[in-house]
């Protein structure tokens, strides 16, 4: 018997949230789009990692190609060569992309993005539009490429029974070494990363060891350390230094800081603060930040605080996905933590 | 000497410790600020789209401690209040309906412990040994006590159209990161939950609310969980088709592989874990788990697989769940090659990675349950090894 909890979904809710979109056409919205169309919104809300032939950069996922290569020893999975249906495509656009910035794709953005990628892996022609009324009409290559767990059948029965217990093997040889690969994460002695300390050592030589990620709150204004910049900027706050590092993790996917900085999606933003647009030389900006650069654009609070409460509001054309930072004190901690990185 | 510890009045025994008001919400102690989470950089692009690992190394027992508890985000850990929560079920059912967390705390509760495995718990190392430390080889799984509502009795307050055979479960997140599975499976031991290990879930965990999949593979477990829809088919979302199947030989791939199998691991001595002492008396402790039922049996090996002795379970062996075993043994200071096996009550056993790699190949990341090896060397130090 219900207990009378809750109360009813209203329709427009329901509209909302429920944006699935199954291998049978169920959830499917109206609209459609064609592939040049797609390619333009591909090269500016998807290209910045995924390649602007989604040829994938970095280690972001390569969407097109890999056609033969799922029994290579490193098969290359992609929309063309692994996604059994076109329903998945749609529907992970739609609700989950860009990263960092969900839910913003059009629903005719989508058909485009879906087509141009249909275009990508070679399965339409350029003069191709997607719609809600043939989208049915597209198998991908690999939809019979996937079959139901069957380990029960394939496996249970070679694992069951009474398993060895003495004289198994006649000899045993050590085949593989992690040692040899050399890749785990270490401690400053060199030992595999969070090794328990030696207890026969007195505490106080292992009093500390540094714990990775720590958390960082605003609570936890550490004392202005020797880390400071010598020029720190005029009454630099700690704490609100430690807040904006906080809430720089959002942006950290795509900008990296600090002495060893390198660009990646973003461009690297040590001395971005006061400092002119697109400073960083070897980063391929937007047109619309070179324009402004150009006109003589510096990233002052003021300016740097428009810009990211709204980036698209503020520099239309801009590659940068995210959405902004709606808190007034999130962007002002942010900008604080920005001013405080050593040039 | 005599021991100055002991000898000489330490500061500890004649002033004051901490008051009771030094910490209201308590962190452990310094001298424990090795027994974090970690992160492996290399394996991901972003931190927000990344997976961290239990210190599973330096725990003891069977609950895993929220604040140490793996974390695997597809769009990072975001912070929702309990009056901002609502939850959806809509779909196949004869009456739609929006849940607030009040009304969630209503319904009549059940309690689970469950462990939570990641479906590419020891991926990195399913081509090889790769990683020192069960940290980063195992450590992709948590086990804790859950407290919150049946799915089904959400699902039945609904009602469950006949046609309804699955349902999608989807999170607030950007990624929002919805799987599909059977009713059959919402209607058993799924649970909408909003405790754990006797707190509220953290942020990291889906607070305030998540779901409880017991045996089934970690990204089942939607946090922040916002929306049930009723379908009559699978969603086949990107999360259950890109990834999370597993690639065979044949170029052909596995998919709903949701169970997570009997697998064990030794904790301790391992490679962040090596014996200091000696030899003489040794404790050698680890972990069992089945998404099949409770774990019977775990054997111990400590010569690679050529013989084998049965294991303490320490506590209850319950289904789903971690159990601890213990075998104290006095150790001759040689080397040793230590393995443990689980074996649980529907008598499967858990294989080597050869005989897994002989069915599933080289390109089948996800599942791998297979017997880890750790090469103790006469100085007690230890390495991840693979022997045949």
């Amino acid at each position: 018997e219900p207990l009378g909890l809750g109360r009813p979904a209203l329709p427009g809710e329901v509209t909302a949230w429920d944006v699935s979109v199954l291998p049978d056409g169920t959830g499917l919205p109206e609209g459609s789009g064609d592939v040049l169309t797609g390619e333009e919104v591909f090269a500016e809300k998807c290209s910045s990692c995924h390649g602007e032939f989604a040829e994938g950069l970095d280690s972001w996922p390569v969407l097109a190609g890999g056609e033969g290569t799922l029994t290579d020893r490193r098969p290359v999975k992609t929309v063309g060569s692994y996604w059994p249906y076109l329903s998945t495509l749609f529907d992970y656009i739609h609700r989950s992309m860009p990263f960092g910035a969900a839910q913003t794709v059009s629903v005719d953005e989508t058909y485009a993005i879906t087509a141009f990628l249909l275009y990508s892996n070679g399965l339409v022609e350029d003069d191709y539009v997607l719609s809600k009324a043939n989208f049915l009409e597209v198998e991908l290559p690999n939809a019979d490429g996937f079959y139901a767990d069957d380990r029960p059948e394939a496996e249970y029965a070679l694992f069951r029974g009474e398993p060895c217990m003495a004289d198994c093997a006649a000899e045993v040889k050590v085949t593989k070494r992690a040692a040899e690969l050399n890749v785990t994460p270490e401690d400053p002695d060199g030992r595999p990363a969070g090794s328990l300390p030696d207890l026969r050592t007195a505490a106080a030589e292992t009093a500390a060891p540094e714990a990775p990620a720590a958390e960082v709150t605003a609570g936890d204004a550490a004392p202005a350390s020797a880390e400071a910049p010598v020029e720190a900027p005029t009454a630099a706050d700690p704490a609100l230094i430690a807040a904006g590092e906080s809430v720089f993790k959002k942006c950290s996917a795509c900008h990296k800081v600090g002495e060893d900085a390198k660009n990646g999606v973003g461009p690297t933003l040590n001395g971005v603060v006061d400092g002119p647009a697109a400073h960083e030389e070897k980063f391929k900006y937007s047109k619309a930040l070179l324009d402004k650069a150009e006109e003589g654009l510096v990233w002052d609070e003021a300016a740097l605080g428009a810009f990211l409460e709204n980036p698209k509001r503020y520099l239309k054309g801009t590659k940068m996905s995210f959405p902004g930072l709606k808190k007034e004190e999130d962007r002002t901690a942010i900008i604080a933590y920005l001013a405080s990185l050593p040039k | 000497a005599a021991d100055p510890l002991i000898t000489e009045v330490q500061d500890w025994a004649s002033a004051f410790g901490d008051p009771v008001d030094a910490t209201p919400y308590g962190m452990p102690i310094r001298f424990e600020s090795h027994v974090v989470r970690r992160n492996v950089s290399w394996l991901t692009e972003s931190p927000v789209s990344s997976i961290n690992f239990t210190p599973i190394h330096a725990l003891e027992g069977t609950i895993t401690p929220q604040g140490c508890a793996f974390e695997r985000h597809h769009s990072g850990a975001i912070e929702m209040s309990k009056q901002d929560y609502r939850l959806m079920i809509n779909g196949l059912v004869d009456r739609p309906l929006v849940f607030t967390f009040e009304d969630l705390l209503r319904f009549p509760r059940a309690s689970t412990t469950a462990f939570l495995e990641c479906a590419a718990n020891g991926g990195m190392e399913w081509a090889g040994a790769q990683l020192e430390g069960c940290q980063f080889t195992q450590g992709m799984i948590h086990n804790m006590e859950y407290v919150g509502v049946p799915l089904r009795v959400l699902l039945e307050e609904a009602g469950v159209q006949p046609e309804g055979k699955w349902i999608y479960a989807e999170g607030a997140d950007a990624s929002s990161n919805g799987r599909s599975m059977p009713l059959e499976k919402a209607m058993d031991d799924v649970i909408v939950a909003f405790f754990a290990n006797g707190e509220a879930l953290r942020k990291e965990h889906g607070y305030p609310v998540r779901l409880v999949v017991p045996g089934w593979e970690g990204n089942m477990w939607i946090k922040w969980l916002r929306r049930i829809g009723v379908y009559d088919q699978a969603v086949e979302s990107r999360e259950e088709t890109s990834k999370y199947t597993d690639l065979m030989p044949d170029g052909r791939a596995r998919k709903w592989t949701w169970v997570m199998d009997a697998k064990s691991v030794i904790t301790a001595p391992s490679p962040q874990v090596p014996i200091r002492h000696g030899k003489g008396p040794l404790v050698i402790t680890g972990l069992a788990w089945s998404g099949n039922g409770a774990i019977s049996r775990v054997d111990v090996s400590t010569d690679g697989g050529k013989n084998w002795q049965t294991a303490r379970l320490t506590g209850d062996s319950k289904p789903k769940a971690l159990v601890r075993f213990h075998l104290d043994i006095d150790w001759d200071g040689e080397e040793m090659m230590l393995q443990s096996r689980a074996i649980d009550e529907t008598g499967y056993v858990q294989p080597t990675k050869d005989a897994l790699r002989e069915i599933r190949g080289l390109n089948n990341v996800y599942h791998n349950n297979g017997i880890q090896t750790w090469w103790v060397k006469a100085d007690g130090e230890v390495e991840n090894v693979e022997v045949a």
